[in-house]
C-alpha cells in the first residue's frame, strides 16, 4: 500500500506522497472539492495529479471530512493553519494532501508539523466508509464504525461508493443535492434516505469513472447560504428533471467552472423570492415583463443606469425589450450578486442562462402555459401587444421574434387586402371574427377562401339574425369611427347616415382592417386608417340590430365547413360575441326575407361609405401634395443657403 | 477591410464612433462627418417616395484618395440609413479586397440588428451615446476589422 515515497505528487513542492496516498487523496479531494472540481476530480489519480491547481476544495465538505477522523478540533484548527489553507482562505490540493498527512500524522500520535508529513505515514483514518480508496487503504476495522452518527456522510457513504463508478452526470443533481446533503447540521435521516436512494438509482444509471463531480455541487449552495432544508420530495423530481435536461457537455464546464459559478447559482430560496417578484410586476408566469415595467423596478435597486444597462444586456439573452421568468431571475440574481458587492461578469454565466434556469427549476406548465396562454389570452385580451407578446412566445425560440410577429401582422395585412376585392360575403365573415382574437388568425384564411357560398347559404339556411348585444362589443370601432369622422368632417354625415343599414357589401377591406386593427392597431393604424375608417363605419353599422342578417353570411363565412349542413350551429358559434347567444331558429322564412332587405340596405350603405372613403381619399391626397410643396420650398432654401456656409 | 465604423443619430450627432488605426482617429471622424452630407443628399433625393421604398442602404458615398500616411490606399464610405434617420457610415480601405457590395450589406445588416439589440434595452434612452462595452461588443465592428481589442476595453464617452 505505502509505496516509498513512490510517484511524486505534483501537489506540493514538498510533500511527498505515495501511490496509494495519492489515490487516496486525491479521491478525497475529489469528493471535497466543489465546482471546481475539475481537478484532481477529473477520472483517475493520474489526472488528478495533472490538474492539481484548479480545484479548490469547498470548507463544508473538508470540514467534516476533518471532523469524521475524529481528531479533536483544535487539532483540526491547527492542521487547517498548518497547511496553508487559512492563509489562503480555501483548500487547494496542495493545502488539501498537506492537511491529510497531517490528519494521518496526527492520528498516529505523532505532532501536528509539517515535519511530520516528511515521513511516510499510514493513511488517515475517516469515521465513515466514504471511499472505496478509504476502504482499500484505510483501516477495515473502523469501517463499520458509526455510520450511522453522522447523516450527512450516510448519504456521503452512499454517494461516495458510487461515486468512484459514477458518472459526470452527477454532477447535475448537485445542485437539487446539495442543500440536503451538505448543510453542516445533520439533517434528518428522512430527507437523507430518500436522496440517497434517489442518487443511487442515478448513479447506477449512469456510468463514468468520474469522482468528483457529484460533490462538486455540495459547496456550491453552502457559501449561498441557501438552507432551504430542501423539500425532499423535489429531490427526485428535480433529479429527473435534471437528468433531463443537463446534457454530459454540461459537466466539464461545471466541474471546472462550479466552484467559480458559486455566487451566480440561484438556490431555490432565492428562485421563490424571484418568482414572487416577477408574480407581482406579472401575473402570469409564463409571459413577459416589458421593458419599461423592468427598468422602474430594477432602477429601485439604486444600482447605476449604466449598471443595469449592462445587467439587462447580459440577462435579456433573446434581446426582445422583454423579460421572461428565467431572464428576469438571471436579472435579479445580477443585481443581488452586484449589490453584495461581486463584480459583474464578462459574460452571462451558464448557471444563469434561460435554458439552465428553466431547466433547473422545472415549471412543467411553462410549455404548456405557453401554449395555453397564447390561446387564453387571445380571446381574451384583444390587445394588439398581447398578441404580439403571444406570438412572440411561440416564436421565441425561433431566430428573430420581431421578423415573424411582423410577418405575422403583414400576412395578416395581406390576407385583409386580399380580400378587398373579394364578395361582401367575405367582409361578412371578417367582422363577426373581429372580436375574437383566437379566431382571427384563424377566421382570416377562412373566410379567404369560403367567401362565396355565405350569402345563398345565408339566405336559404335562413339562420336566425345574431344578436345585437355581440355586436355592441364593437364599440371601440364605432367610437373611433366617429373620432375620425370629426377629424374628417365630410364623412360625418355619411357615417351617421350610413349608420342606421348594415352595409353587408362592404369591401373586405374595412372588416378584415379592422379585425387586424383590433389585433395590431398601433403597428398599422396609420396605413388602415382610410381603410379602418370604412371597417370601422361597418361595423358599427352592423351593430345595429337589423344588420344581424348580414352577420349571417359572416357567420356563415367563419365557418363553412358547418354552413353545409346546419343553420343554427355556425351562428352560435361564428358570431363571435354573438356566438353564446345565438341558438337555432325557427323562423326561417322570415329571416331570408328579412336578409335580403338587409343586403340590400348593406349595400347601399357600402356605397355610400364608399364616396365617404373616396372623399377622404381627396382630401388627403391634397394635404399631401401641400405638404410635398412646402418640402420642396424649404429644400431650395436649403439649397440657396448652403454655398453660404460651405464658405 | 473597414477602417472605421460611426453610428450617426437623426440630429447628425455621433452616438458612437470607432476606428481601427487610432492615430488617424481624428481624420476618419472628420471623413465621416463629411460623408453626413453626401448622406442627407441621398435621403432627400429618395424624399418623395414612401418611406417603404426607400432602400436603407446607401451604397457608396465617395472615395477618396488620401490616407497616405501609412500607405496610399483608397478610402471608400459607405452609408445606410435606418428608418429612424439613424445613420450608419462605414469607412473601408479598398486596398486589400475590392469588397463586394453584399458584404458591405452584410455588415450593415450586422450593425443594424446589433443596433436594435442595444435599443431594446430599456435602461438605454434613444439619443445616447452608446456606452457600455457590451453594446460596443454587440455593435462589434464587422469581421473584417482588425482589432476586436478595440472594442472589448474602449467605453465611449
Amino acid at each position: 500500500m505505502e509505496a516509498a515515497a513512490g510517484g511524486g505528487c505534483g501537489s506540493g513542492p514538498a510533500l511527498l506522497l505515495s501511490e496509494g496516498e495519492q489515490q487516496c487523496y486525491s479521491e478525497l479531494f475529489a469528493r471535497c472539492a466543489g465546482a471546481a472540481g475539475g481537478g484532481p476530480g477529473a477520472g483517475p489519480p493520474e489526472a488528478a495529479r495533472a490538474a492539481p491547481g484548479a480545484a479548490t476544495a469547498a470548507a463544508g465538505p473538508v470540514a467534516d471530512l476533518f471532523r469524521a477522523s475524529q481528531l479533536p478540533a483544535e487539532t483540526l484548527h491547527q492542521i487547517t493553519e498548518l497547511c496553508g489553507a487559512k492563509r489562503i482562505g480555501y483548500f487547494g490540493p496542495t493545502q488539501f494532501y498537506v492537511a491529510l498527512k497531517l490528519i494521518a500524522a496526527a492520528q498516529s500520535g505523532l505532532p501536528v508539523r509539517m515535519e511530520s508529513i516528511k515521513c511516510e505515514l499510514p493513511l488517515p483514518r475517516f469515521m465513515m466508509s466514504k471511499t472505496d480508496g478509504e476502504i482499500r487503504f484505510g483501516n477495515p476495522a473502523e469501517l463499520h464504525g458509526t455510520k450511522v452518527q453522522i447523516p450527512y456522510l450516510i448519504t456521503e457513504k452512499n454517494t461516495f461508493k458510487r461515486v468512484d463508478d459514477e458518472d459526470k452526470q452527477q454532477e447535475t443533481q448537485s445542485p437539487t443535492m446539495s442543500p440536503l446533503a451538505s448543510p453542516p447540521s445533520s439533517p434528518p435521516h428522512y430527507q437523507r434516505v430518500p436522496l440517497s436512494h434517489g442518487y443511487s438509482k442515478l448513479r447506477s444509471s449512469t456510468e463514468q469513472m468520474h469522482p468528483a463531480p457529484y460533490e462538486a455541487r455540495q459547496p456550491l449552495v453552502q457559501p449561498e447560504g441557501a438552507s432551504s432544508g430542501g423539500p425532499g420530495a423535489k429531490p427526485p423530481r428535480h433529479q429527473a428533471s435534471l437528468i433531463r435536461s443537463f446534457s454530459v457537455e454540461r459537466e466539464p464546464q461545471d466541474n471546472n467552472s462550479n466552484y467559480l459559478d458559486e455566487p451566480w447559482r440561484i438556490t431555490e430560496e432565492q428562485r421563490e423570492y424571484y418568482v414572487n417578484q416577477f408574480r407581482s410586476l406579472q401575473p402570469d408566469p409564463s409571459s413577459f415583463i416589458s421593458g419599461s415595467v423592468a427598468k422602474n423596478f430594477f432602477t429601485k435597486s439604486k444600482l447605476s443606469i449604466p449598471e443595469l444597462s449592462y445587467i439587462w444586456e447580459l440577462s435579456d439573452a433573446d434581446c426582445d425589450g422583454a423579460l421572461t421568468l428565467p431572464e428576469f431571475c438571471a436579472a435579479f440574481h445580477l443585481i443581488v450578486a452586484r449589490k453584495n458587492g461581486y463584480p459583474l461578469p464578462e459574460g452571462l454565466p451558464p448557471t444563469l442562462q434561460p435554458e439552465y434556469l428553466q431547466a433547473a427549476f422545472p415549471k412543467p406548465k411553462w410549455e404548456c402555459a405557453l401554449f395555453d396562454s397564447y390561446s387564453e389570452s387571445m380571446p381574451a385580451n384583444q390587445q394588439p401587444r398581447d398578441l404580439s407578446r403571444m406570438e412572440k412566445l411561440s416564436i421565441k425560440d425561433m431566430a428573430d421574434f420581431p421578423v415573424p410577429t411582423q410577418d405575422v401582422t403583414g400576412d395578416d395585412k395581406q390576407a385583409l387586402k386580399s380580400t378587398v376585392d373579394e364578395a361582401l360575403p367575405k367582409d361578412m365573415s371578417e367582422d363577426p371574427a373581429t372580436p375574437k382574437d383566437s379566431n382571427n388568425l384563424k377566421a382570416r384564411p377562412r373566410s379567404r377562401s369560403y367567401s362565396s357560398t355565405s350569402i345563398e347559404e345565408a339566405m336559404k339556411r335562413g339562420e336566425d339574425p345574431p344578436t345585437p348585444p355581440p355586436r355592441p362589443q364593437k364599440t371601440h370601432s364605432r367610437a373611433s369611427s366617429l373620432d375620425l369622422n370629426k377629424v374628417f368632417q365630410p364623412s360625418v354625415p355619411a357615417t351617421k347616415s350610413g349608420l342606421l343599414p348594415p352595409p353587408p357589401a362592404l369591401p373586405p377591406r374595412p372588416c378584415p382592417l379592422q379585425s387586424e386593427q383590433a389585433s395590431e392597431a398601433e403597428l398599422h393604424s396609420q396605413l388602415n386608417r382610410a381603410p379602418s375608417q370604412a371597417a370601422e363605419s361597418s361595423p358599427t353599422k352592423k351593430d345595429i340590430p337589423y344588420s344581424q342578417p348580414p352577420s349571417k353570411p359572416i357567420r356563415r363565412k367563419f365557418r363553412p365547413e358547418n354552413q353545409a349542413t346546419e343553420n343554427q350551429e355556425p351562428s352560435p358559434t361564428v358570431g363571435g360575441p354573438a356566438v353564446a347567444t345565438v341558438k337555432p331558429h325557427p323562423t326561417v322564412q322570415k329571416q331570408s326575407s328579412r336578409q335580403k332587405k338587409a343586403i340590400q340596405t348593406a349595400i347601399r350603405k357600402n356605397k355610400e361609405a364608399n364616396a365617404v372613403l373616396a372623399r377622404l381619399n381627396s382630401e388627403l391626397q391634397q394635404q399631401l401634395k401641400e405638404v410635398h410643396q412646402e418640402r420642396i420650398a424649404l429644400e431650395n432654401q436649403l439649397e440657396q443657403l448652403r454655398p453660404v456656409t460651405v464658405l | 477591410m473597414a477602417v472605421c465604423v460611426a453610428v450617426i443619430a437623426k440630429e447628425n450627432y455621433p452616438l458612437y464612433i470607432r476606428s481601427v488605426p487610432t492615430e488617424n482617429e481624428l481624420k476618419f471622424h472628420y471623413m465621416v462627418h463629411t460623408s453626413l452630407d453626401v448622406v442627407d443628399e441621398k435621403i432627400s433625393a429618395m424624399g418623395k417616395a414612401l418611406v417603404d421604398q426607400r432602400e436603407l442602404y446607401l451604397g457608396l458615398l465617395y472615395p477618396t484618395e488620401d490616407y497616405k500616411v501609412t500607405f496610399p490606399n483608397q478610402l471608400c464610405s459607405y452609408g445606410y440609413v435606418t428608418n429612424s434617420r439613424v445613420k450608419f457610415v462605414m469607412v473601408v480601405d479598398s486596398s486589400n479586397t475590392a469588397l463586394r457590395d453584399n458584404e458591405i450589406r452584410s455588415m450593415f445588416r450586422k450593425l443594424h440588428n446589433s443596433y436594435t439589440d442595444v435599443m431594446c434595452n430599456p435602461f438605454y434612452n434613444p439619443g445616447d451615446r452608446i456606452q457600455s462595452r457590451w453594446a460596443a461588443a454587440l455593435l462589434g465592428l464587422p469581421p473584417s476589422l482588425c482589432s476586436s481589442a478595440l472594442l472589448k476595453g474602449t467605453v465611449l464617452r
